[in-house]
């Protein structure tokens, strides 16, 4: 048991403590962003003051809320197909095509999709330049692949004779699945939902590849500073986001407790 | 009520039905019995409207029902795993059909107690299918399709997914809720006793085909094929060739088998198959005076099995035949290796068409 316990810290240790680092050193006052220089929010009041990082922020959520919601549509209805419609004519061969971004090396993704945005762009005059809008396309192709595989999977688990004992009683195919098949599926479109906007908020690569001037991501610009060398801002920032995500996870838990909750006491 | 003519459905290969008539009165409790493979399931689902024949006519009161889709059929089923929607509570679970149905709230309130009630589910309401045992919800589901008032209820298998505790005394409250509500129940089993415990009429499936319908006492005692005989209550099969005088000469038993009926379909020196419930044979020691009785071999006890209210003996005849016996218990077990006297009537002995 005392094995396991220390496994268990060490386990978390591993998964945390760099969190935790980036979170401790955002409150540093010295200039280099690892070394301790006494308590102070005087990076916090820097970053504040940085519009190109705030920006950037902002840009990065707006494409992650985008793709995300765009990756919900596609993938769920992917997802949906894949595991209620039977064995449709091609359906291996839609199932790997639909997997197929989450084995796809993402540079190989980025750069073929670079090349469809400028052939279609020499076609038919769309997308008009690569910036944001590029970005979130190229963001929620990846996530839907991951909404598919989870809502895939959790429509594989329940019972497929739900959904013909709603219209056994009464529903159309269409009130079946408003009724039985999407509350069915909705947490496993919460997941989804949240994989793929955390997948688009920290991606760099595909975002390199398909972007332009006006699409500069979060992680584009943080890369780029990298290069010229980084300040503890960056740390701040750190601790903003982990600070964001907590609130939006406990705000997500509680919810979803309270759903709970209700449906249990009628 | 419900009629079927021809009724063909293929998958692939395999024939699941091929070309199956059949006709369920109003307010009837018909078994479909059957085992695994045999169709019964496809049959269910092509009257709910799930699968489509490939050929024949289903009539619900003579109205058509191939070309409507499962919601338009005034026909609900009680699926084999309940489908009980696990996101919504049991009064929401039974007040789902109602709902489609457009019926008002009020309305809708009272039916679903009333629905509770009759399957003595008053105040789970607000519980969850997961919060429920295994009887509790086959209840749920049977209030679920029942509130709607449907004029026919199929059940795939309703007992099936229940402890053996459980079966009698839910098969007992299924006969009840029939009576009580009117409606032809058709059920599906592949469990003989709970066809002919809760039945007023079986139909045998047999790869496809319905190979007998009747009464459990007639599908029971007078079995028509080999399939039959076995599937229901395992009886004895005794192969013979016939005598110009209509009896059957048995040389595995050792005797001339006389039937009630005369084997007159058959012309002498014709092979034929007969049965005989193990139920209807009677064991007397040797040497005791033979009772008057058209049948009687002698053979010797092989095995004795005690199975609480009844026993089974297995008794060996010279022949090569081995039949079983089943007496009550009470009667007392016959030694091992004793020598017994095997008589039964004229009319116990059936022959089957194959």
């Amino acid at each position: 048991m005392n094995v396991a316990r220390v496994g268990l810290w060490l386990g978390l240790g591993f998964l945390y403590l760099p969190i935790l680092l980036l979170v401790a050193y955002a409150f540093s006052a010295d200039r280099i962003p690892f070394q301790w220089g006494g308590f102070s929010l005087r990076w916090f009041v820097a970053l504040a003051a940085d519009e190109r990082l705030i920006e950037a922020a902002l840009l990065s959520l707006r494409i992650a809320a985008g793709a995300a919601t765009l990756a919900v549509l596609v993938g769920g209805l992917a997802g949906w197909a894949l595991a209620r419609f039977g064995p449709f004519r091609g359906r291996a061969l839609f199932g790997a095509l639909i997997g197929a971004p989450l084995v796809l090396p993402e540079v190989v993704t980025g750069l073929s999709l670079l090349l469809l945005f400028v052939a279609l762009e020499g076609a038919i005059g769309w997308p008009g330049g690569r910036g944001a809008q590029t970005v979130l396309l190229a963001h929620a192709t990846l996530g839907a692949a991951y909404v598919a595989v989870v809502v895939q999977a959790r429509l594989a688990g329940a019972d497929r004779s739900l959904e013909e004992a709603a219209m056994d009683l009464g529903a159309t195919p269409f009130v079946a699945f408003r009724t039985v098949t999407l509350p069915l599926m909705a947490p496993s479109l919460l997941a989804g939902w949240l994989l793929a906007f955390t997948l688009s908020l920290d991606d760099v690569v595909l975002a390199s590849f398909v972007s332009g001037p006006a699409g500069t991501t979060l992680p584009m610009v943080l890369f780029s500073k990298l290069k010229l060398g980084l300040t503890p801002e960056v740390n701040a920032l750190g601790a903003v986001i982990v600070g964001v995500a907590a609130v939006a996870l406990g705000m997500a838990a509680l919810v979803l407790a309270r759903v709970d909750g209700r449906r249990g006491g009628g | 009520m419900l009629r079927a003519e021809g009724v063909a459905k293929r998958f692939g290969a395999t024939m699941a039905l091929d070309g199956l008539d059949l006709e369920i009165a109003p307010g009837e409790f018909f078994a479909l019995l059957g085992g695994s493979g045999s169709g019964k399931t496809t049959l269910l689902r092509l009257i709910a409207g799930f699968e489509t024949p490939d050929a024949g006519r289903l009539l619900l009161e003579g109205r058509d029902l191939v070309p409507l889709p499962p919601h338009a059929r005034p026909v609900t089923m009680m699926f084999q795993s309940y489908a009980l929607f696990p996101h919504l509570t049991v009064s929401d679970n039974v007040a789902y059909g109602l709902r489609r149905a457009g019926v008002p709230r009020e309305e809708r309130r009272r039916r679903v107690a009333e629905a509770l009630a009759l399957v003595r589910l008053e105040g789970f309401g607000h519980r969850r299918p997961h919060q429920l045992s295994g009887g509790q919800r086959q209840r749920v589901a049977l209030a679920r399709s029942l509130v709607v008032r449907p004029r026919l209820l199929l059940l795939d298998e309703p007992l099936g997914a229940l402890d053996a505790s459980l079966r009698e005394a839910t098969g007992f409250e299924l006969r009840t809720l029939q009576r009580a509500t009117g409606a032809a129940f058709v059920m599906v089993t592949h469990d003989q006793t709970e066809a002919m415990a809760l039945a007023d009429r079986i139909g045998v499936l047999e790869r496809g085909r319905l190979v007998q319908v009747g009464p459990p006492t007639e599908v029971y005692e007078r079995p028509a094929t080999r399939f039959v005989a076995g599937f229901l209550g395992g009886a004895n099969l005794l192969s013979g060739v016939v005598r110009p005088d209509g009896g059957v000469d048995c040389a595995e038993v050792g005797c001339v088998l006389r039937a009630a009926v005369p084997v007159t379909a058959h012309p002498a020196g014709a092979a034929v198959t007969l049965a005989l419930r193990p139920e209807r044979i009677r064991m007397q020691a040797e040497g005791a005076q033979p009772p008057e009785e058209t049948n009687a071999a002698r053979g010797t006890v092989a095995e004795v099995a005690f199975r609480g209210e009844l026993s089974t003996a297995l008794v060996r005849f010279d022949g090569g035949a081995t039949l079983r016996v089943s007496r009550p218990s009470a009667e007392g077990a016959p030694e091992r290796g004793a020598q017994v006297t095997l008589t039964w009537p004229a009319e116990a002995l059936t022959v089957l068409a194959d």
